[in-house]
């Protein structure tokens, strides 16, 4: 049940993210918004941290189930 | 909880630093080409760093069993190749990606590349020789022997026979040093990032590497 939490939190996060940026959009002028300045070299960098710690994440819940078995 | 925690702490914020940082921090401009893809240094490069440490902790743990013939060194060995060689391949295919815009194609045939293409697959033979024994002695005593041989051909193929002739990649026939060593080649605020990568990226892979010996060990119970 927990790990549904994770990801139904995880999944919402997201998507209020999206939204929040699309809510921007039209209000945000290009040239002063953080994410659409140079070249927009900053979405590249969210998804490389996203993958990161979706990375360390999924490698967290490997060992933490591990740890649980080896425990048993 | 998960067990001894603090390096795998300590991986997570070196790579979270690395990709915040590697974007943001000063490159200097080598010529009109490279561009900001240098920032690739902080990704491609650990890869094969990573790589050649892991794999040294691989035929420690084979050249370990051949003394010890305990069936855990062999566990540490094998896994400790999987994800050295794991990282081989993303440092193939980033390196491809790199070179598609920067040399005009994924694959030039560059003695580089073309030198760890032979090492990966000496690597992919030592899986596929532990695959086809069932006498798991025998299986651990020859995949340890083969280890030590696949080991020091990365020796030649990575690091010797690509600097003897023009490469496109550093250290190539005409330069001088070991681009890989020698600090001096990099800026220092590249310097910044890029040891933090190589740490950050290793300790990765050596927790992956425990979870894989983990799970063996758990299995053989």
């Amino acid at each position: 049940m927990k790990k549904y939490l994770k990801s139904f939190l995880l999944v919402l996060f997201a998507l209020g993210y999206f939204v929040a940026a699309q809510a921007q959009d039209g209000a945000a002028n290009a040239n002063t918004d953080v994410m659409r300045s140079n070249g927009k070299i900053y979405v590249v960098m969210a998804v490389v941290v996203t993958i990161v710690t979706g990375l360390f994440l999924y490698v967290y819940s490997i060992d933490k189930k591990i740890s649980k078995l080896e425990n048993k | 909880m998960i067990r001894k925690a603090w390096w795998k702490w300590v991986a997570f914020l070196l790579l979270f630093y690395t990709s915040i940082y590697g974007f943001i921090v000063k490159v200097p401009k080598l010529d009109d080409r490279l561009e900001h893809s240098i920032r690739n240094m902080f990704f491609h490069v650990p890869m094969w760093f990573a790589m050649m440490i892991l794999l040294f902790v691989s035929v420690w743990y084979a050249a370990k069993y051949l003394r010890t013939t305990s069936p855990i060194d062999d566990f540490y060995s094998k896994a400790f190749a999987a994800t050295g060689t794991l990282y081989g391949f993303l440092g193939l295919s980033t390196g491809a990606i790199w070179a598609n815009y920067q040399w005009g194609s994924p694959w030039s045939g560059d003695p580089k590349q073309n030198g760890a293409a032979i090492a990966m697959l000496i690597y992919l033979a030592y899986f596929v020789l532990r695959g086809s024994m069932t006498d798991e002695d025998k299986r651990s005593r020859i995949a340890s022997v083969y280890n030590i041989f696949a080991f020091f051909m990365l020796f030649p193929t990575l690091w010797i026979l690509p600097r003897l002739t023009e490469s496109l990649h550093p250290g190539g026939q005409g330069s001088e040093g070991n681009p890989g060593i020698n600090g001096k080649d990099m800026d220092a605020n590249m310097r910044s990032v890029f040891y933090p990568a190589v740490i950050g990226w290793t300790l990765l892979g050596v927790w992956v590497s425990t979870l894989k010996i983990r799970y063996e060990l758990l299995k053989a119970k």
